[in-house]
């Protein structure tokens, strides 16, 4: 026994399979997530390469149209419900909101369990819908399509769609909960890490708009179960008033997507530039707002409904102005960065290409509230690449970042730091290769969802082909290093990247309660300019 | 202030003490209550805008719901929004008997309820109103009006479904209390069961004037 020197952590505690299954731990949970997830993406990301595959030419000789329309709905399924939207709430989140605030567990420990199988039997359900035939109305179910004229599995895939919301809706529940109460004494709510008050805003968002969608995919499958006719303009019904419900969450949900993401950059932000936040309660108070401006802005998703001119009006003044606390957060990174002493480790890396992915994305997203702009573009591969940079780019990217910069605290172990910035670099390039062209295929007129294009698009559309493959490598980098870290990294020390927060005072990995004691907290966050200077995590 | 010797009994390991969890579990009740009223509102909201599209069908097929029904079961469930406040009371002061017994009358008027809607819905069923299973209604506008009963289904069976949750809450509420679990000081399971029974019954004071009383004259 080596007792001494290797006290039980929350990985050692117990090897037996049960106590992983069984675990009320939220550091355990986290990750059951992460496998979970990581298998989500894998088979999502399948799907993409085969719709890049069969755009390589103009004539679709690779799928019939049928399987491309099946493909990029279980594309944008996949990665938006059982992806995007868990990843860095239920993953980082999961591990870091109790530990940042200094508590020994999420309030609800075996609510947090049953969210974990929430969200497998809601992925087992659409997996098995996607098995037995597919789906092939697009990720957005619109009526009556979906719930007259389609003969795919749609039933399924939203049982699958409507079970997972209470994965979401219960993580948010806990979230709120332990942020309110069980924050350890001296963390006032102004002097939590950026991290948590991004969970918060997100957690507000899960619990507000995660109904309204579970509710409205729920009708859509009672529609096609009874047939009903709730949205069908055959029997009285109205699909706009689908699409209505359906964007009241689904615009909100982009920011359960960013959010989180943005609370992971500012934490990298400051501890490699050594300086505090820069506007730190603009950056705090910014999350709410995006959170509240978010349920209000919808209607920029339906401007081409036919839905009156004055509306649209206001859903896009409306949108303008979600762009506000977006500037504040990007303004307020970049006036952290100017005139800290950076440093370029991994998680830098991947924070400083989100901040380019991010600005582009929000950019075209001004672009596309606007009403005559996108009038033109809506409904192209202009719109495509808007959203991917935002949550393909902006999302993705905080949650590697996040991984790299937590990375030794969740596994105790290092992973090669030249590789990780080397697959931060990979995926920026195949990243930009892949999207950027599909703003310009958008604005000379591609529409999305069309397998078939005329001959002109070809080259860019070979372009963004070439791309996502470089892109996939840049992907595929991550996954090989971590699980080598995890057998020959180095030991990572309790805080190896000399940064502030409650979590760098456990050791890593954390031990099952987390605190030995209850920490007091005397400082705000982010107090780098008392630090001395860093001690660079290559040189541990 | 809680009697901490007693109090530590009860409290969970991520909890400093039995004064958090009580307050964590509060909270939490409320988010929860929160996130119901956006899975009825969405319905709700769906509800209202057909009522304002389909002004005439709607109120022709409101008028097929039996408003003395309707009203016998509003009638319940405030009572029994009242028994569980006095149960809730009854455990705040530690008197099991008077708990367990304002549990059980709580339970019957629930029951009740769920009795009468069934009832409720046997009919319609009869009259071939049940979207999906037997729509023959063959007045003017029968699409639109299948509407609104696809709307009051799916609106009332919903909170029926929460009725019956809510009845095994309870159900669990008493047998854990028969054994003697909740005392003066720990009665938190009791407190936020009836907020959520508070909370099912307000939604039906919602609905009912909503789907029955909205046409009357
Ligand atoms: C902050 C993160 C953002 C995310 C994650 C995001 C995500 C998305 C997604 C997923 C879509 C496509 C929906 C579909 O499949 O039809 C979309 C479309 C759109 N976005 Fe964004 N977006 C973000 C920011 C913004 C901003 C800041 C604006 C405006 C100021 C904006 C305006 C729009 C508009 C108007 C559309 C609809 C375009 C159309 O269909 O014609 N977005 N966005
Ligand atoms: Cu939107």
């Amino acid at each position: 026994m080596d007792a001494p020197e290797t006290p039980k952590n929350y990985l050692t505690a117990d090897y037996s399979i049960k106590s992983w299954l069984l675990t009320v731990d939220h550091k355990r949970i986290a990750v059951l997530y992460l496998v979970s997830i990581t298998a989500m993406f894998l088979l999502g990301s399948a799907f993409a390469a085969g719709i890049r595959l069969e755009l390589l030419t103009p004539r679709g000789d690779l799928f019939t149209s049928d399987t491309y329309n099946k493909l990029f709905t279980m594309h944008g399924i996949v990665m938006v419900f059982f992806f995007l939207i868990p990843s860095i709430p239920a993953v980082l989140g999961n591990f870091l909101v109790p530990i940042m605030i200094g508590a020994r567990d999420l309030a609800f420990p075996k609510i947090n369990l049953l969210s974990w199988y929430i969200y497998v039997i809601g992925a087992t359900f659409a997996m098995f819908a996607m098995i037995t035939g597919g789906v092939d109305t697009g990720w957005t179910f619109y009526t009556p399509y979906s719930s007259w004229v389609s003969h795919t599995n749609v039933t399924a895939t939203a049982i699958g769609i409507f079970i997972t919301g209470f994965s979401s809706i219960l993580t948010g529940l806990n979230f709120i909960v332990t942020i309110h109460r069980m924050r350890a004494p001296g963390l006032t709510w102004f002097r939590m890490p950026l991290f948590i008050w991004a969970h918060y805003a997100t957690s507000l968002v899960m619990v507000l708009g995660t109904p309204v969608i579970a509710i409205t995919v729920a009708l859509v499958g009672l529609e096609r179960i009874f047939h009903l006719g709730i949205f069908n303009p055959q029997m009285g019904g109205d699909p706009i008033l689908f699409q209505h419900l359906f964007w009241f969450y689904s615009h909100p949900a982009v920011y359960i997507m960013i959010l989180p993401s943005m609370g992971v950059i500012s934490e990298l932000i400051t501890c490699f530039s050594r300086k505090s936040i820069f506007g730190y309660s603009f950056v705090a108070i910014s999350s709410l707002a995006i959170a509240f401006l978010g349920f209000i802005v919808w209607g920029h998703h339906m401007f081409t409904t036919g839905q009156s001119v004055y509306t649209g009006m206001i859903f896009s003044i409306l949108s303008f102005a979600v762009a506000i606390p977006s500037a504040v957060k990007t303004f307020n990174w970049t006036a952290t960065l100017y005139r800290g002493s950076l440093s370029f480790e991994a998680p830098m890396v991947y924070a400083l290409c989100y901040l380019g992915l991010f600005t582009i994305g929000g950019l075209t997203g001004l672009f596309l509230a606007t009403l005559g702009t996108d009038v033109h573009v809506h409904d192209t591969y202009f719109v495509v690449a808007h959203f991917h940079y935002i949550m393909v780019g902006g999302a993705i990217l905080g949650y590697l970042g996040g991984l790299h910069f937590w990375w030794p605290k969740i596994t105790g172990k290092m992973y090669p730091d030249g590789i990780a910035r080397t697959a931060a670099i990979i995926v920026f390039i195949g990243f930009n290769l892949t999207f950027f062209p599909q703003f310009v295929l958008g604005y000379m007129g591609m529409p999305r969802r069309y397998h078939f294009y005329v001959d002109e698009f070809q080259v860019l559309n070979v372009l963004s082909t070439a791309g996502a493959g470089i892109l996939g490598v840049g992907y595929l980098l991550p996954m090989f290093y971590f699980v080598w870290s995890l057998i020959y990294g180095k030991k990572a020390p309790a805080n190896p990247w000399g940064a502030t927060g409650l979590e760098w005072t456990t050791p890593s990995p954390p031990p099952t309660d987390n605190f030995a004691q209850t920490p007091v907290v005397t400082e705000d966050a982010y107090s780098y300019e008392n630090l001395p200077v860093p001690t660079r995590a290559s040189a541990v | 202030m809680s009697n901490h010797a007693a109090a530590s009994l009860a409290h969970q390991h991520q909890f400093d003490d039995a004064e958090q969890q009580y307050e964590a579990s509060t909270l939490g009740m409320w988010v929860f209550i929160v996130n119901e009223v956006m899975f009825f509102g969405a319905m709700i909201c769906a509800y209202v805008v057909y009522r304002v599209v389909h002004p005439g069908v709607f109120e022709h097929a409101s008028q097929q719901l039996n408003i003395t029904l309707g009203l016998v079961n509003t009638t319940i469930l405030i009572t029994s929004s009242l028994t569980m406040a006095l149960a809730v009371h009854g455990a705040q002061q530690g008197k099991r008997g008077q708990m367990l017994g304002y549990l059980l009358l709580t339970m019957v008027l629930g029951a009740a309820f769920l009795g009468i809607k069934g009832f409720e819905y046997a009919h319609k069923y009869s009259e071939g109103l049940v979207p999906g299973l037997n729509f023959t209604y063959t007045g003017p506008h029968a699409d639109e009006s299948q509407l609104f009963f696809s709307l009051y289904f799916a609106l009332t069976g919903f909170h029926a479904l929460h009725m019956v949750i809510g009845l095994g809450i309870l159900g669990a509420l008493f047998a854990v209390g028969a054994r003697g679990m909740f005392s003066r000081d720990y009665h938190t399971p009791v407190e936020i069961s009836g907020l959520y029974w508070h909370f099912v019954d307000i939604v039906w004071i919602f609905l009912f004037p909503l789907l029955y009383l909205l046409g009357l004259h």
